[in-house]
């Protein structure tokens, strides 16, 4: 099953990053005599309300999204791997305190938390970083600033019982400093079960862009994502399905692919199955 | 008589038990409770008692792996309990430690290699990396491995392979005293002899000190020259080997001695047997901890703690109606 | 000669795993006659407890599977009966215990309640009358206050109160054949002591036989009255314990008698113990010829070219080595 979805994302992901030069069609070509067309030779995909080429649009919104999905995985991981680190070796007072900090993200309820961010900072980050720079770093930041918790736990665990094993305890005897137990022994065999974590986050990213994209806080309506595109179309739903179900299938089967091998990683990586 | 490599002076070590929504202390695990011993450089002290009587957690003070509560550890003359951070750092180098579990002990992620050289990374004992690797392949014919082996990861070893592992990590700073604790019970008989000959051997050669932590009274035996008798955080006797076994003084050990079955059916002893278990040690019987379980306790035994005397040259008891 | 209770002929227990057929038990021979206690030695990974699982159709199939032999039960063979038909067996006439008393037994329900289970399915009997056998059998086990006590949880007994749970549990149905597989390894050795007794005890008042797995050959000379000796998935020696232990045959058998230091050899001590070299060999297709050949001091050619047979050297002692 994982060997399987690993194929499948990696055609998904050839195809989003060689696509423009297969198929060198420009994303905002608008033609009106050919809007909403189903699936032809021309438009392999169809085309939009606008007579937008469908297919040049899903691979440039793949890139975003999967870029977004990859981006906040990496936010939300250092974050996650930082606090839950620091609490775990720390203990005591600076402990408890992270724990609670973590667990007050955890029972942020998310989505309305999301968009309260984005209207708050959408202008401030845009002069900065100009339209999409801006509301890329800020998708990125509040979707990896809500999923680091889960990582943060994860790896507080994983500290807690790691550093009571005799080869830290081994390492401690012959005189390895704090940082050297740390780097050397406790973090290389906590990071299995992230890497799991991190594959599915990506995942998630990408279901909270679409959904963001989709309640038309993501991205600017001109740049398509698989969520935006998906958001345009469902006005036509009845009229022009494919628009609706090419972006839906895209997201379905990548999210899917994801999960799938992050659970086989948990398998491979699996302690129990090395020694 | 010369000054010994190792004076422990009543150490003590209580653990926090925490309960309650709060999580406040509620309790005291007395594990360690005022335990004193020496060791002579060269000998090999056995340290026995059964599980959670405080063996491992005395050699773990020992060695500051666990911050006693109280009490001294004299190595050298000097009290590690009050060492700073420097100075701590070179003890690292005069005391080693090699652990019971051979798979708990070994870092998987690391080549045998690497967890070998790491203490001469630490403490700049090798020159360059042809020094360190050279001296560890060199640490691994001592423990009786292959040089080849270092490029290979922990998991490619059996149990007695890794132990000699361990061995090799402890060896590498060059300590004058080695705390095994519980080194062979977790492997195979047939290769707990190897690791026994194993560490007999680098006495001799390096003329090492031993701390043996054990519970298998027959091992301890075999390879000590005193042992040390824990019950419930105390040493209860402490005798050289031969007299231990010949006229155990303290009931407890007497019973524990009787307690380890012989191979060999021609041999037919009488069983002393224990009573009950070993009592909760967060809340130790009062007087002589052992008096709920000893088959010749007086009344006075709850109320009055005996102390360790010596009741014979060197073989000390601590009971107020034996010897 | 009156059948055997037991009689397992040529088991083959075969394990299939991602790297290959592991042959975990490959063509053992044992008997087990009423009232009798029969040792089975080995070390880690020898197949003793793979047998022993095998007898009460305990293993997971897959991975697992019988690959060929007999495993009779007063004559009729276990290997073809069904879920249902076996469950008939099992406790009522075959009970197992385990090693660890800490995860046999489920702690959300009193051992009252767990005891009364297996009476309940086993002799339809009420509740009532159930819970009034629970409380007799913890009585029987030596447990103070039995008829307070079935009312209690599993952690609120010791490590070895909880083996006489078990043991209390397996008895309940008045099997003939109690199979105790590493019963006293996870507990301390007075406590040992106080279970190895019981065994005793309770095996002349049920007049049941007791097919005991250890890898300690002090437990094996003290109860059992035969013996068998497994390596690598084969029996390498099978003999009545005086036998075993005053002339064993097979190089692996000595090596392991020699390789215990014994606490009653104090005073001839200081000789060397005798390790057997090397490692257990993979029984991952393992060679033809004897198993215990590479580590063998006696090896000769013949012993790598094919498996010896197990051949009579004394009334009731056989043993598998060409010498």
């Amino acid at each position: 099953m994982a060997l399987f979805s690993g194929i499948a994302l990696a055609l998904i992901v050839g195809a989003v990053l060689l696509g423009p030069l297969l198929w060198p069609v420009p994303i905002n070509e608008i033609d009106f005599t050919a809007k909403l067309q189903g699936p032809s030779w021309k438009h392999p995909l169809g085309t939009d309300d606008l007579g937008q080429d469908l297919l040049a649009r899903l691979i440039y919104g793949g890139r975003i999204s999967i870029a977004v999905g990859v981006a906040a995985m990496i936010v939300a991981i250092v974050v996650g791997v930082l606090v839950g680190a620091i609490a775990g070796m720390a203990s005591g007072r600076v402990d408890a305190a992270l724990m609670w900090v973590t667990d007050l993200f955890l029972s942020l309820p998310q989505l309305p938390l999301l968009l309260l961010v984005i209207y708050l900072f959408r202008d401030s980050v845009k002069g900065v970083l100009g339209v999409e720079g801006g509301a890329f770093v800020l998708i990125v930041a509040v979707i990896g600033g809500t999923r680091w918790m889960s990582a943060a736990r994860l790896v507080r665990a994983q500290f807690l019982s790691l550093r009571e094993k005799e080869f830290v305890e081994a390492a401690r005897a012959l005189g390895a400093s704090r940082v050297r137990q740390v780097v050397q022994h406790i973090l290389p065999n906590a990071l299995g079960p992230v890497i799991v974590v991190a594959t599915i986050d990506i995942a998630a990213a990408i279901i909270a862009e679409s959904t963001l994209s989709f309640l038309g806080l993501g991205f600017p309506s001109d740049v398509p994502t698989w969520g935006s595109v998906l958001r345009d179309a469902k006005d036509y739903l009845d009229i022009a399905p494919h628009w609706a179900l090419f972006p839906g299938a895209l997201i379905f089967i990548t999210v899917l692919a994801i999960n799938f091998i992050g659970d086989g990683l948990r398998d491979a990586l699996d302690p129990r199955r090395v020694l | 008589m010369s000054e010994p490599l190792l004076s422990v002076k009543d150490l003590r070590k209580h653990f926090a038990v925490r309960g309650g929504i709060l999580s406040r202390v509620v309790d005291k695990v007395h594990a360690v409770d005022g335990v004193s011993f020496d060791i002579a450089a060269g000998e090999t002290l056995g340290l026995v008692g059964e599980s959670g009587c405080g063996k491992s957690t005395t050699g773990r003070c020992i060695l500051r792996l666990i911050e006693p509560s109280s009490g001294e550890v004299y190595f050298q003359g000097a009290d590690v309990t009050k060492m700073n951070h420097g100075a701590l750092q070179a003890l690292r180098r005069d005391m080693q430690i090699i652990f019971q579990d051979p798979y708990a002990s070994l870092n998987p992620r690391l080549t045998v290699g690497a967890i070998i050289g790491e203490a001469l990374t630490i403490h700049n004992l090798a020159a360059s990396r042809q020094a360190l690797e050279d001296r560890v392949v060199q640490l691994l014919e001592t423990v009786g491995l292959q040089p080849d082996h270092m490029r290979r990861f922990p998991h490619e070893f059996s149990g007695g392979q890794r132990q000699r592992i361990g061995i090799a990590r402890a060896l590498a700073v060059e300590p004058k005293l080695l705390i095994c604790d519980e080194p062979v019970s977790a492997l195979d008989v047939s290769i707990q002899a190897q690791v026994i000959n194993l560490l007999e051997d680098l006495q001799e050669q390096f003329g090492l000190t031993y701390l043996f932590i054990a519970h298998d009274l027959s091992v301890v035996e075999h390879i000590s020259t005193r042992i040390a008798v824990m019950y419930l955080g105390r040493v209860v006797e402490i005798a050289p080997a031969r007299d231990l076994y010949d006229t155990p003084l303290h009931p407890y050990s007497e019973a524990l001695l009787s307690a380890v079955p012989i191979p060999d059916p021609t041999v037919k002893r009488k069983r002393i047997m224990l009573e009950g278990d070993v009592p909760n040690p967060i809340r130790p019987p009062s007087g002589c901890h052992f008096h709920t379980r000893c088959p010749i306790a007086k009344p006075d035994c709850s109320q009055r703690a005996p102390v360790l005397e010596e009741k014979r040259p060197g073989h000390w008891a601590a009971c107020h109606y034996r010897g | 000669m009156a059948e055997p209770l037991l009689d397992i002929r040529g088991l083959k227990t075969w394990f299939k795993t991602d790297d290959g057929m592991v042959r975990a038990v490959d063509g053992v021979d044992l008997h087990i006659d009423r009232g009798e206690t029969l040792g089975v030695v080995g070390e880690s990974g020898c197949g003793k407890t793979v047998t022993a699982r095998s007898v009460l159709k305990l293993i997971d199939m897959p991975p697992g599977r019988f690959e060929e032999g007999k495993i009779l039960w007063q004559g009729r063979d276990l290997i073809p009966l069904e879920q249902d038909e076996m469950n008939k067996i099992r406790a009522r006439e075959i009970a197992i215990i385990f090693q660890e008393p800490m995860t046999s037994l489920n702690p959300v329900y009193t051992v009252g309640d767990q005891i009364a289970e297996v009476i309940e399915l086993h002799q339809k009997l009420s509740r009532k009358q159930a819970m009034a056998g629970a409380a007799e059998m913890l009585r029987l086990v030596n447990i103070p206050n039995p008829q307070r006590r079935v009312n209690d949880y599993p952690h609120q007994f010791s490590g070895g109160m909880r083996q006489r749970v078990m043991i209390a549990m397996a008895l309940s149905c008045q099997p003939k054949l109690l199979i105790a597989d590493e019963p006293t390894t996870a507990l301390d050795v007075t406590i040992q002591a106080q279970i190895l007794e019981l065994m005793q005890e309770m095996k002349e008042r049920f007049g049941m036989a007791i097919m005991l797995i250890t890898h300690a050959m002090g437990v094996v000379a003290e109860t059992c009255q035969r013996v068998t000796v497994m390596y690598a998935g084969k029996v390498v020696e099978e003999a009545p314990v005086e036998a075993l232990f005053g002339n064993p045959r097979h190089p692996y058998t000595q090596g392991l008698i020699r390789s215990i230091p014994r606490v009653d050899r104090a005073a001839e001590k200081k000789q060397r113990l005798e390790a057997i070299a090397g490692t257990v060999p993979s029984l991952l297709d393992p060679p033809p010829g004897c198993r215990f050949a590479s580590r063998c001091k006696f090896a000769m050619d013949v012993c790598t070219q094919a498996m010896p047979p197990l051949k009579e050297v004394g009334p009731g002692h056989y043993v598998r080595c060409v010498l």
